[in-house]
This record gives structure tokens, sequence and C-alpha cells, in this order.
């Protein structure tokens, strides 16, 4: 998205390629930090129950408007991002250590590359959404049933690509080597393989993250996920339903673009580190 | 050549049977693990005397080892039993035929309506590379693959049904109308919405694809070729274009089946279409475990044929596999 008109983006000043995608991570994040931050430091008064202003339309006093109950929904859709993110985190973890965990395993033999290729399949066989569900109601259901569902479903295009770029590395020499001086295929899973997936596994993360918060939220709409009195997006847009055929479309549509312009700032974050990680790319 | 096909059919059958049940093991076992108790969600907290409860809990097995569970429900299956469920009441294979159809509709018609339009504006965007029509294509992709497909239906859901009131709100038949009695215009008049809104959804990727493919090919040297010999326009685009990236963009295209049942799944609860999505998430919410483990199994059947015409596509259809594998034999 950077490399277009490059001229007459930036004139302000002569930047080239990579201080511009540095830039431009660095002003996402800056965004999305302070989203999170305010999260953390949300004044409840907003959003205690206060019938005198319910249901009222966006003004400057409610950005995003009210709701039924006369909660400011700007406050609302902050605490639920922070909550996505949170939970997005959580989930994220999970799948990065079992997408390592798998990717590293699938260097040990032929067999166990092919249990992975087929764990894999396995997953990718079932819909997205029904395998979430599935997951979160086999843990229970409820915050924890969320995060597993969410974390144990978005490893496969990571354990994928590391797959890949396991069985590259392992045609290499010095790995034919190491294995021939006896050394144990756990260490050079660890100390060969790892350190050159790293960059791969970073921009992974970064793009597993907005993926994890939109199905968070979508599981969350459907009511597998977090609990209803929770302030999560897909709480707020399920319960929006409900009020807008009486016309308060703000209900719908404020927390919802909120949550867009989350995923695209994290799209846009994975897209630029992955332009700076790339060789083929961070020269240009 | 017939070897080659009795080869993959072969190959895919076995595939896919191996598949079938891994999935059907994997899933049972995951909700055999949860906390979930078939006994409780058959009564729904009715309250009923010792003895019942044990007989109850005999006749949903809940005192049966694991091994013999799964064992019982993998050869119900293969026989074609999915068992009965709790909330129909009838059986899961009954709900599941019913729910699926008024799916597949609005599931092919989004489909198809997706794979037309995206391809052609990856054509158009491709073709007109860097100006105003290609970044409103890119903008507009990158945005809808960012966005939660069911807060598009809700934004759709509140422009035209609630501003314009141009659609009825939810449901697929009229209250009060018996389901055979509905007209066809009141049907299409439901399924308009839905589609639009996966449709809306699914031109991303496909849109993108072709894009980069088509400038990818614009940028070849054939193409230079092409061009130094006087051609120019959509006929260059028609000859050496879209014959290149026709049926790369139609494979994704069956790869896209996974994304579009999850996107029906959002959208249909939304619109309150009653289609197999809706009917999952009703089965998973009052913990009808069969109708879920049936939909599941059903769904990666789904799937799995998707995948299957894309193989097919690739190793039949595609000139290009064909020709390198025969020169190979």
């Amino acid at each position: 998205m950077t490399n277009k008109n490059e001229t007459k983006q930036w004139t302000l000043y002569n930047a080239n390629l990579r201080t511009k995608t540095l830039v431009i991570i660095g002003l996402s994040l800056l965004v999305l930090v302070l989203i999170f931050v305010s999260y953390l430091f949300i004044d409840t008064s907003s959003i205690t129950t206060n019938f005198a202003n319910a249901n009222q339309a966006p003004s400057l006093s409610h950005i995003f408007g009210t709701d039924w109950m006369g909660r400011d929904m700007f406050t609302r859709t902050l605490s639920g991002i922070g909550l996505s993110i949170g939970v997005g985190a959580f989930a994220s973890i999970i799948s990065t250590i079992v997408a390592i965990t798998l990717g590293l395993l699938s260097s040990f033999n032929k067999f166990f590359d092919e249990l992975v290729a087929w764990i894999i399949d396995l997953f990718n066989s079932i819909p997205h959404i029904l395998l979430i569900i599935l997951i979160s109601i086999s843990f229970g259901g409820g915050f924890y049933g969320v995060i597993m569902g969410v974390g144990l479903t978005h490893w496969t295009p990571l354990a994928r690509v590391l797959r890949a770029e396991v069985k590259k590395i392992k045609t290499t020499d010095y790995v034919k080597l190491s294995s021939q001086l006896g050394k144990s295929k756990i260490w050079i899973a660890t100390k060969h393989i790892l350190p050159l997936v790293t960059s791969q596994i970073i921009v992974g993360v970064i793009l597993m993250f907005p993926h994890a918060i939109m199905h968070e939220a979508s599981i969350t709409f459907l009511g597998f996920g977090l609990p209803p009195h929770e302030p999560a997006i897909g709480v707020i847009l399920s319960e929006s339903m409900n009020y807008l055929s009486a016309g308060y479309w703000w209900l719908a549509l404020f927390p919802g673009l909120t949550l867009l312009i989350v995923v695209l700032l994290f799209d846009l974050i994975g897209e630029n580190v992955e332009k700076l990680l790339n060789p083929e790319t961070a020269q240009t | 050549m017939n070897k080659k096909i009795t080869k993959f059919i072969g190959q895919k059958a076995v595939r896919f049977i191996i598949l079938i049940i891994a999935v059907a093991i994997f899933s049972f076992i995951l909700l055999e693990l949860s906390p979930l108790d078939p006994v409780n969600a058959y009564l729904k907290e009715a309250p009923v005397s010792q003895a019942q409860r044990a007989l109850l809990e005999q006749y949903w097995g809940v005192n049966t080892p694991l091994t013999t569970k799964i064992i019982n429900w993998v050869s119900n299956l293969l026989q074609g039993d999915l068992g009965t469920s709790l909330i129909y009441r009838t059986s899961v294979s009954d709900v599941i035929l019913e729910k699926f159809m008024t799916s597949i509709v609005l599931m092919f018609v989004s489909w198809v309506l997706s794979g037309i339009i995206g391809f052609t504006l990856g054509v158009v965007a491709g073709k007109n590379e860097g100006s105003w029509i290609d970044r409103i294509v890119k903008v507009y992709c990158y945005i809808i693959q960012s966005a939660p497909s069911f807060w598009i239906g809700l934004l759709v859901l509140i422009v035209f049904s609630i501003e314009l009131g141009w659609f009825p709100v939810g449901y697929s038949t009229p209250v009060g109308v018996l389901s055979q009695n509905v007209s066809i215009a009141d049907y299409i008049s439901r399924l308009v919405l839905p589609a639009l809104t996966l449709s809306m959804v699914g031109v991303a990727s496909i849109a993108l694809y072709t894009r980069n493919e088509l400038v990818d090919v614009l940028n070849s040297d054939y193409v230079r070729f092409a061009k130094s010999r006087g051609e120019s326009g959509w006929d260059l685009i028609k000859r050496h274009g879209i014959r290149n990236i026709l049926l790369p963009a139609v494979t994704l295209q069956c790869l896209s089946i996974n994304e579009l049942f999850g996107g029906a799944v959002l959208v249909e609860q939304v619109f309150n279409y009653p289609g197999i999505g809706q009917t999952a998430v009703q089965a998973g919410l009052q913990s009808d475990v069969p109708l879920l483990l049936g939909i599941v199994v059903i769904s990666a059947i789904f799937v799995y044929f998707g995948n299957l015409l894309a193989d097919v596509i690739y190793y039949f259809v595609d000139p290009r596999i064909k020709e390198s594998e025969t020169n190979d034999e």
C-alpha cells in the first residue's frame, strides 16, 4: 500500500521506503497503544445506567451515542475493543506456541512431517467458525472457552509456513553436518532451525492477531463467547440487533467501525513488518 | 489418461473416508470433553426422580466408556444414522437435509455472484493499474477483508430494510404463513439481503487475487511482445490476460467454500435466515450434541467437495498442468 506514488505522498521531506514503512508501523502502533491505554483508564461512571439520556443519537457529549440504558457507547466500545485486544493477545500466544511446536516437530522425520500436515488438513477441513464453536463448547464456554477456541484454531497458516521453511532448511549442509556430528533432533530444531524462522514467526503472529480479534467478536456475537454482561464488541453488536428496527443505527455502526479500524491497523503493521523483514523487499 | 482418472478417484476416495472419520472422531471427543451433560440438556432442568434419571442416563449412554461411544458413533455414521436431534425431536439427517437445502441456495447464489463480480472488478482494476478505479477496488477489498461479515450484514440490514424499507426484516417465511404456501417472490425478497452481504464479503479475496495476477501477466515478456505486434485494449486482456488467470481464479473460488460457510453462519444469524448456520448456532447454544456433530460432519464433507472441485480443475482442466504431466510420462 505504501509503494504507490512515492513522490506524491511525501512532500514534506524526502523519505525512503524504509523510513516510510517505519513511520506507518510507528503510527499504527501508537494508535493501538493509545486505545489500549485508554481502555485501562476508563471512567466507569459514564457506563453506569442512566435512563435520563437513553437512546441518544451521536452528539458532542456522546460521540457514539448512548444505548437504551443511557450508557455512553464510546466508553462501551472502548472497553469492548480493549477486551478484544486482550483476548486476541492471549489467543495469539496459544496459537503461536502450537504452530512453533508443530513446525519444529515436522523437522524430526518423515512420519512427524506427514502427521503435522495431516493435523493441519484436519483443522482446515472443518469450517473455521464451527471449529471455534466446537472447541469453545468443549472448554466449557465463557472467557476460557473463547480464548482456547480462538487460540487453538489460528495456528494453521503459520504452521504451514513454518513446515515449508523447515523443509528448506533441512536440506542445508550445516543441518546435515550437525546431525552427523551426533546432535539430537531437538538440539537441531532449537539451535539451527528456530533462529532462522524467527522473522516468519513474528510476521505470522502479527497477521494472526487481527483474525483472532475478528473471530472473537464473531463467536461472541453468536452467543458462544464472552458472557452477555461483558462489554465485548460481539455482545454490543448482538444487543444492537434488537434496537435496529427502532432506528438506532449508531448502536451497530460505531462499535463495528472501531473494530474494523483496529483490525486494519494490525493488518497494516503486519504487512509493513513483513516488508522490512523479508530480504527481497527490505532494501528497496 | 483413464488410468490417471481411476488413480485420482481412488486416492481421493480413500482420503475422503479417512478424513471424515477423523473429523467425526475428533469432534466427538471435543464435545465429550465438554462439561455438557446430555441428560440435563434433554431435561432442561425439569424435575425427575432418581430412577427416571438413571433410565435416561442409560439411554444417552452416560456411563459407557469413551471408546465404545466413539465406535458406536462412527459405525452409526457409516450407516448413515446421525442420531436424534434434541431440539427438533426428529432424526438429525432430516433436519440437516431440510436446513441445508435452504442454505445451499443462499451459498450458491452468493458464491456465483461474488465470483463473477470479484473477477470482473479484479480485471478492471488490474487493467487500469494505479488509476483511481484500481485504488477504489483495492481500498474496498482491504476494508472488507478486515470487517467482520456480520457487521457488514448489520449495515446492509440498516440501510436496505430499516432506512429504505425495501426488504422485510428477518425470517425466510412471513409470519403466519405455512412454509408450503410461501410465494416465490416472498422467498426471493428474503434471500436478497443475505446473498448481497455474502457476495459483498466474498468479492474481496477473488478481486485482489485477480488484480495482482493480471498486473503480473501484463508486465510479462509475452504481453510486451503482443503489444509490440500491435495488440491492445480489451483484445489483449482477453487473449493473454483472462485466459491465463481465469482457471486459478475459479480454483481459488472453490477453495473459498470454507470461508463461505463461516460467513453464512454469521449472516444467517443476522438476517434470521433458517439455514444450516443458524441451526448450528442453535444446536450449540442449546447443547444439542447429535445435531451439532451432524452439522460438523456434513459441513466437512461440503468443504471437502469444494477442495476436490479445485483439485479437479487443477489436474484435469488446466492445460498447463495437463501438458506438463503428459510430457513427463
